[in-house]
C-alpha cells in the first residue's frame, strides 16, 4: 500500500533528482569534456575555483544583481501594497495589472525589455532625448548591462512582492490601529510599531525567496546579454552554462554549482536562524 | 486629497506595468519595430513569424508539455501527500526528510547530469527527455501534505466503517476536500512549465519539440536585428497565458497570496 502511493513520486524523484545530484558530486571530481573519457584529479576543480577570476566574477555579478534587485521590488512593493491597502475603489483592477509581468515568462519579459533599451531605438533613450538626456548604451554597455537586467527583473517580479506583501496587509487589524490613532500615534509611528512587525512574516518570506531565485538567476540574462559584454553581467548559473556547453568544462562547470548550491543553503539557513530576532509570528 | 494623490501614484505604476506590453503590441505591428507616429500598422512580422518558426506546433507542444507535467505532478504529489499523511509505515519521517531535501537541489545543479543521464537513456531531443524530470514535485508532496492532514480523520474513519481501503478513502474523501489545495498547486505547476527555459534549452534541439520560451529565444538568435518579428513572437506567446489570466486571476493570485502567509 505504501508503495503504491509512494513509488509514483520516490521512483522519478531518486532517478532524476537523487541521481544527477549524486553524478554532478562525482563528475565535479574530474576533468572532463562532454564526450572524451573522465580523469580523476580529487578536488582540484574546487581548488582551482579560488584563484578562477572568472568565477569571483560571476558571484560578485549574482550579489551585485541581488543588492540592486531586492530593495527596488522589496520597497516598491511595500510602496504599491501600503497605498492599495487604503483605496477601496479599484482595487482589484490595479492589482491585476501589477501582476500581469508575474504571469509573463522571462523570456517574454527579457525581449521585451531588450527593444525598450535599445540603445539607439529604443523608447526609453528616445524618451530621455526628448527631455535632452543622452541614455546611456544599457545591456550594449559593460557599466549598464547588468542594471539593464536589474530593472527588466524587478519589473517582473514587483506585482508579486506586492501580493504578497498586501495579503500580509489585509491581516493586520484595524481595530488595534485605529486604537493606536485615538491614543495619538502618528502615520509613522502606527506603520513602525504595529504594520511592520506585522509584515514581518511576509517580508522573511519575500527576502527568503527572492535570494534562492537571485542567486539562481539565468533565464533573462541569457536571453538579454549572454553574460557580456565582455563578461559585464555574467552571473553564476551563465557561468555553469557557458562551462559545460561552450568550453566543455564540465568538471568545472559542477564544482561550481555545487559551491553555488552551498552559498544558497548557508544564506537560506542563516535567514531561518536569524529570523527568530527579527520576525513575529504572533 | 491624499486619496487623489494615491490614486495618480497608482495609475502611473500601471501604466509603467502596462506599458511595455502596448509598445511590444505596436512594435509588431510597425514595419523594423521602430513605432513613430503617425501609427503605420502592418501584420507583416506576423507572416514572416509563420514562415520562419513552426508557431503552431510550438504552441502545441508548450500546452500539451504544460498539461502533462500538471496532470503528473499533481497526481503523483498528491497520492505521496496521501501516504505521509495517513499512513503509517516504519521509516516514515526519515522518507519524508528525503523529499524535503530534493527540494533544496536547484535544477542548475542537476542541468549537466540530468543531460549525461539522458543522454545514456537516448532521451536528448525528445518530448520524454524534456518532461521526465518533472513527473514528480517535491514541493507538490510538502503542499499537499498540509491539505491532506487538514481533511479530518473522522472522516476516514467513517469510511473504514464503510468498509473502505485506502485506495478509496484517497480517491473519494481525501482528494475531494484538497480541491483547493490541488488547484494552487496545479497553477503554480502549470506556470512553472509554461515559462520554463533552462531545461528545455539543454534537452531539446529540434524546433518541432520546442516550447514558446525555447522558440521565441532561438528566433531572437536568428533576427537579431528584425524587432518587429522578435516582438510579434512575443506578442503571440503571451497572448495564450494572457487568456487563461483573464480567466482565472482572481484565483492565480489569492494563491500567491496564500503561499506567502503559511
Amino acid at each position: 500500500m505504501v508503495l503504491f502511493f509512494l513509488a509514483p513520486s520516490a521512483v522519478p524523484l531518486v532517478l532524476f533528482t537523487l541521481v544527477p545530484m549524486v553524478g554532478s558530486l562525482w563528475v565535479s571530481l574530474h576533468e572532463w569534456n562532454l564526450i572524451g573519457t573522465m580523469r580523476w584529479v580529487g578536488l582540484a576543480n574546487y581548488a582551482a575555483l579560488l584563484s578562477d577570476g572568472d568565477a569571483w566574477r560571476a558571484l560578485l555579478n549574482t550579489v551585485l544583481y541581488i543588492a540592486g534587485y531586492l530593495p527596488l521590488v522589496y520597497i516598491g512593493g511595500l510602496g504599491l501594497a501600503v497605498a492599495l491597502n487604503r483605496v477601496t475603489r479599484g482595487r482589484d483592477l490595479f492589482r491585476s495589472v501589477y501582476f500581469l509581468p508575474v504571469i509573463t515568462s522571462w523570456v517574454v519579459v527579457a525581449l521585451m525589455w531588450k527593444w525598450l533599451l535599445n540603445p539607439s531605438e529604443g523608447i526609453v533613450n528616445r524618451l530621455l532625448a526628448l527631455m535632452g538626456i543622452e541614455g546611456p548604451g544599457w545591456w550594449t554597455s559593460e557599466e549598464w548591462a547588468l542594471p539593464s537586467v536589474i530593472l527588466a527583473s524587478a519589473w517582473k517580479d514587483l506585482g508579486f512582492v506586492m501580493v504578497i506583501l498586501l495579503a500580509g496587509l489585509q491581516a493586520v487589524p484595524r481595530d488595534v490601529l485605529e486604537a493606536a490613532r485615538v491614543d495619538g500615534a502618528g502615520a509613522w509611528r502606527r506603520f513602525r510599531d504595529i504594520t511592520f512587525p506585522l509584515l514581518t512574516p511576509s517580508t522573511f518570506f519575500v527576502v527568503v525567496i527572492s535570494l534562492i531565485n537571485g542567486f539562481q538567476v539565468f533565464d533573462q540574462v541569457y536571453v538579454m546579454t549572454g553574460g557580456g559584454p565582455a563578461g559585464a553581467s555574467e552571473v553564476v548559473v551563465e557561468r555553469v552554462y557557458d562551462l559545460t556547453f561552450r568550453y566543455g568544462r564540465v568538471g568545472d562547470a559542477s564544482a561550481l554549482s555545487w559551491v553555488l548550491f552551498l552559498v544558497v543553503l548557508i544564506v537560506t539557513v542563516v535567514q531561518v536562524r536569524l529570523q527568530r530576532r527579527w520576525v513575529s509570528y504572533d | 486629497m491624499t486619496n487623489r494623490l494615491i490614486y495618480a501614484g497608482l495609475t502611473v505604476v500601471g501604466l509603467v506595468m502596462l506599458g511595455p506590453f502596448i509598445w511590444t503590441f505596436l512594435a509588431s505591428t510597425t514595419e523594423g519595430g521602430v513605432v513613430s507616429w503617425p501609427l503605420d500598422p502592418s501584420l507583416a512580422a506576423y507572416g514572416r513569424l509563420l514562415d520562419t518558426m513552426p508557431f503552431w506546433r510550438i504552441l502545441i507542444n508548450s500546452v500539451m508539455v504544460a498539461v502533462v507535467s500538471t496532470a503528473l505532478q499533481v497526481v503523483t504529489s498528491a497520492m505521496a501527500a496521501y501516504a505521509f499523511a495517513r499512513l503509517r509505515f516504519q521509516g516514515r519521517d526519515a522518507v519524508f526528510v528525503v523529499y524535503l531535501a530534493t527540494l533544496m537541489i536547484p535544477m542548475q545543479v542537476l542541468v549537466v547530469p540530468l543531460f549525461i543521464e539522458m543522454k545514456t537513456f537516448d532521451l536528448v531531443d525528445t518530448y520524454a527527455g524534456l518532461i521526465a524530470p518533472t513527473i514528480a514535485s517535491a514541493f507538490g508532496v510538502f503542499f499537499l501534505r498540509q491539505a491532506a492532514r487538514q481533511v479530518p480523520r473522522e472522516l476516514d474513519e467513517a469510511a473504514v466503517m464503510d468498509g473502505a481501503g485506502h485506495i478509496k478513502i484517497f480517491a473519494f474523501v481525501v482528494l475531494p476536500l484538497m480541491r483547493p489545495a490541488l488547484a494552487t498547486f496545479a497553477i503554480f505547476a502549470f506556470m512553472a512549465s509554461w515559462n520554463a527555459f533552462l531545461w528545455p534549452l539543454v534537452i531539446l534541439r529540434s524546433p518541432e519539440f520546442m516550447t514558446l520560451p525555447l522558440g521565441l529565444a532561438n528566433l531572437h538568435g536568428q533576427f537579431t536585428t528584425e524587432w518587429d518579428v522578435v516582438m510579434a513572437g512575443s506578442v503571440v506567446s503571451v497572448l495564450p497565458i494572457l487568456v487563461v489570466y483573464v480567466l482565472a486571476q482572481r484565483h492565480v493570485i489569492a494563491s500567491v497570496a496564500r503561499t506567502g502567509l503559511k
